[in-house]
């Protein structure tokens, strides 16, 4: 392919890249994002290619691997274009009956559609879904559409035309002063304004800039960048190359973690053939910008997510933050003036220069521009990824999106921010999310994580996981940080195993104020949040484990027991012999007794009781019930037994 | 990994000191643990001291200075699956493997290691064995997947 030398060029090849194709020819879309993936839509690609083969319709239809669609609940999906009709939950031998109904005959596999769970009514396009219905997919809506390896699919959806404009139709003033104007705030975890940090390294002195992606997306739970990164790399790329040309850099990094093989691949991939074509290397589209990007993989530290860690990760070392009296945009990456912005933000750049900042301010609140993608999971029906305009409220987004919780348990909280954020209870669920709003609540809206928890979850027990975690990455450098954490970490597993005194929680709230005061980077600054949010909102769990040694979730395995209820016990042996432990002892018409020395806690039994018996308890805060004496345990009459 | 190896990845990196974790990456990717020799060989060729090697081989998860089982087990305690369970499903690997998180065992079988996120939260609880992802885990399925493995 030669390189594009102009405008008119790149117009060209656009023209003939749609000509030759057909908008009505039959397509099918198989999300191959990691999710999907991992329920096996290799497997199922594989089966429908052969299908179609078999069937003789490989002139006729094309097979287009896409990146994540989004409703990773139901994956593997496809989509049957034009039609646009979604059929979920894919299994390899469900191949023939689509390629020969829905391809071949043009109709519908009415079973493999999307059934409304509250009408029953089935939906067959994607669009009508209330999952998709509901949302606004301006930066990962196209997704769904393209092949990620595919640059040609890129240019035919526009791609490539922000780029184009910024370079022959404005200067690099009026790109920044665009993006400025657009209030674009960071996707990936402070929300600092994109156009002012932009303006400050194009200010800072010297000729050498970088630009960065920040695509060492670490919070536990979001994994939007990797989705987009793997499904449409070009748009970060774009993204990247519009902002080098505003602040005056010729060298840029993507740095990605390497636990996302395949957004590595992909983003290599779309590197090679953008510099094939010349929208990277030296006088891109002909005009006088040279611009390169080189990938670095992370390799599996959480801090590295910080700016200034990333930018020392960068130069090949251990990835430590340093003090930022002189913020990165000026000394960043070799001390030369470095932009980093995270994934999503790169992406909404074309968008911006493409439509105009007065399209973007359209959309979201005063503070909050835009759109943002949230991945909702954790208890929630429809686990997946979801892009909303800025300002939709909590609610909509875990119910008419996320489709509430699932097996008709209470809602308890929503945790926002990753391990920084914190946990928004069920009275704040009209809140409209938005920067300023949710840390107003005291969580955060981080890289967009949204962690929906339920009656079963323990509040205690979710602060002591995160300042786990976060123990487990700080990077030593600073006392408050390693210290702090350490100790806090010490006095939650107290508490969750029922050795918890008074003044416990009062002692983690001063370790809370000096990590929060002292330490040396974000990491440490936000740590204690997740602490300081269940205490705000659900300080009753936490006394009640400390002055009951109860878990009002029981969930804390140290405070809680399982025992089975010698009247409803029907000694049909299934808990018995699905026990791991062996602690169950019982036979046939002989009542189940839990062992509790042997018993590990694991639950296996609670969930494979029969409801219909419902004899296993899980009790927390109370002595267990004696067992029944020997002789009274062999079920002789079948009338229902009476307690004692 | 021979010395020829070790110096092919490092040319594919142009010899540069600050290609160190991409060279190790590397590294670690195809042997699945760094030997001593091996970083001795990237500290005399990159001219960077094995201490700062050892830095970094510390610092960051994806190091190994010993070596792996045959079959590597990454458990996700990522937020979602911790709330859907995952502490049960790694007790009962533990149990049945009786290693630690970052621990083989003595024939060699398992290498046992917590992750922070999957990103296959729809399957939460997770589990991976050499790459391959069980989804939807619980104590009794756990037991059941590990046994077919030899």
């Amino acid at each position: 392919m030669p390189r594009i030398n102009s405008p008119s060029e790149l117009e060209k090849l656009r023209q003939d890249i749609l000509s030759n194709r057909d908008p009505q020819k039959p397509c099918i879309t198989l999300c191959s994002g990691s999710a999907c993936h991992a329920t096996g839509s290799g497997e199922v690609a594989a089966s429908i290619e052969a299908e179609i083969e078999k069937q003789g319709l490989g002139a006729e239809v094309e097979v287009r691997k896409t990146g994540c669609h989004g409703f990773c609940e139901r994956g593997p999906i496809i989509v049957n274009h034009p039609e646009e009709t979604c059929y979920l939950q894919i299994k390899p031998e469900d191949a023939p009956e689509i390629v020969s109904q829905a391809v071949k005959e043009k109709g519908i596999v009415e079973r493999l559609l999307y059934t409304d769970p509250n009408t029953d009514e089935k939906i067959s396009r994607e669009s009508e879904i209330p999952f998709y219905k509901n949302q606004k997919r301006l930066v990962f809506g196209s997704n769904g559409s393209i092949d990620p390896k595919s640059i040609d699919d890129y240019l035919a959806i526009g791609g490539y035309s922000a780029l184009e404009k910024a370079l022959f139709q404005m200067t690099p003033e009026q790109v920044l002063e665009e993006v400025k104007k657009s209030n674009l705030r960071g996707r990936g975890g402070g929300g600092f304004p994109t156009g002012r940090k932009w303006e400050e390294s194009r200010n800072a002195p010297g000729d050498i800039k970088y630009v960065i992606v920040n695509a060492d997306e670490g919070d536990p739970g979001a994994y939007m960048d990797r989705s987009l990164l793997e499904g449409n790399p070009h748009s970060v790329l774009e993204g990247l190359m519009i902002g080098a040309f505003a602040i005056g850099s010729t060298e840029g990094y993507i740095y990605v973690r390497q636990e996302y093989p395949l957004a590595v691949e992909n983003l290599t991939i779309a590197i090679k053939q953008a510099e094939k074509y010349g929208f990277l290397g030296k006088s891109i589209l002909g005009f006088d910008f040279d611009f390169t990007i080189k990938v670095h993989k992370g390799a599996g530290a959480f801090v590295c997510g910080e700016s200034s860690a990333l930018m020392t990760a960068l130069e090949g070392r251990a990835g430590e933050p340093r003090p930022k009296y002189i913020h990165t945009a000026v000394k960043g990456v070799w001390d030369y003036p470095s932009v980093l912005n995270n994934v999503e933000t790169w992406a909404n750049v074309p968008l911006i220069i493409n439509k105009g900042a007065d399209w973007f301010t359209q959309i979201g609140t005063e503070k909050s521009k835009g759109t943002k993608i949230f991945s909702v999971v954790g208890k929630i029906t429809n686990t997946g990824l979801v892009e909303v305009p800025m300002g939709m409220s909590l609610r909509d987004i875990i119910y008419e999106i996320g489709g509430g919780i699932p097996g008709g348990k209470k809602f308890k909280a929503v945790q926002t921010g990753g391990p920084s954020g914190g946990c928004i209870p069920e009275n704040l669920l009209d809140l409209e999310v938005g920067y300023d709003e949710l840390t107003k609540a005291g969580s955060m809206m981080g890289s967009g994580g949204m962690i929906v928890m339920d009656e079963d979850t323990c509040m205690v027990d979710v602060a002591r996981y995160f300042i786990d975690f976060l123990t487990d990455e700080s990077c030593g450098k600073c006392v408050p940080c390693r210290e702090g954490l350490r100790q806090m970490l010490k006095v939650l597993t107290n508490i969750t195993e029922g050795k918890g005194s008074e003044g416990d929680i009062e002692l983690l709230e001063e370790l809370s104020e000096v990590a929060k005061e002292a330490s040396l980077c974000a990491l440490g600054t936000s740590a204690p949040n997740p602490f300081l949010s269940t205490v705000r909102y659900f300080r009753d769990e936490y006394e009640a484990h400390i002055k009951e040694k109860r878990c009002p979730a029981l969930s804390c395995k140290e405070l809680i027991a399982y025992h089975i209820d010698p009247v409803k016990c029907q000694a049909c042996m299934i808990c018995s012999r699905k026990c791991p432990a062996d602690a169950i002892d019982g036979g046939k018409k002989k009542i189940h007794i839990i062992d509790q020395e042997k018993c590990t806690k694991c639950g296996t039994c609670f969930e494979v009781c029969p409801p219909r018996f419902g004899a296993v308890n899980k009790i927390s805060g109370e002595p267990v019930p004696s067992t029944i004496p020997e002789d009274e345990r062999m079920i002789t009459k079948k009338s229902p037994r009476k307690s004692k | 990994m021979d010395n020829d190896r070790v110096d092919q990845i490092i040319d594919k990196h142009q010899g540069e000191a600050s290609s160190l974790i991409q060279v190790l990456l590397d590294i670690q990717a195809e042997n699945h643990w760094l030997p001593k020799e091996t970083i001795e060989r990237v500290s005399e060729k990159l001219q960077v001291p094995l201490t700062s090697i050892q830095h970094i081989a510390t610092f960051y998860k994806a190091f190994s200075l010993v070596p792996k089982g045959r079959h590597e087990i990454h458990i996700c305690m990522g937020t979602a699956c911790h709330v859907r369970g995952a502490t049960r499903v790694l007790d009962t690997v533990q149990d049945l493997t009786g290693i630690n998180p970052g621990e083989t065992d003595l024939d060699m079988k398992f290498s046992l290691e917590t992750v922070n996120c999957l990103g296959c939260c729809a399957l939460g609880p997770v589990m991976e064995i050499d790459g391959k992802t069980h989804g939807k885990m619980a104590p009794g399925e756990t037991v059941d997947v590990l046994k077919s493995y030899e």
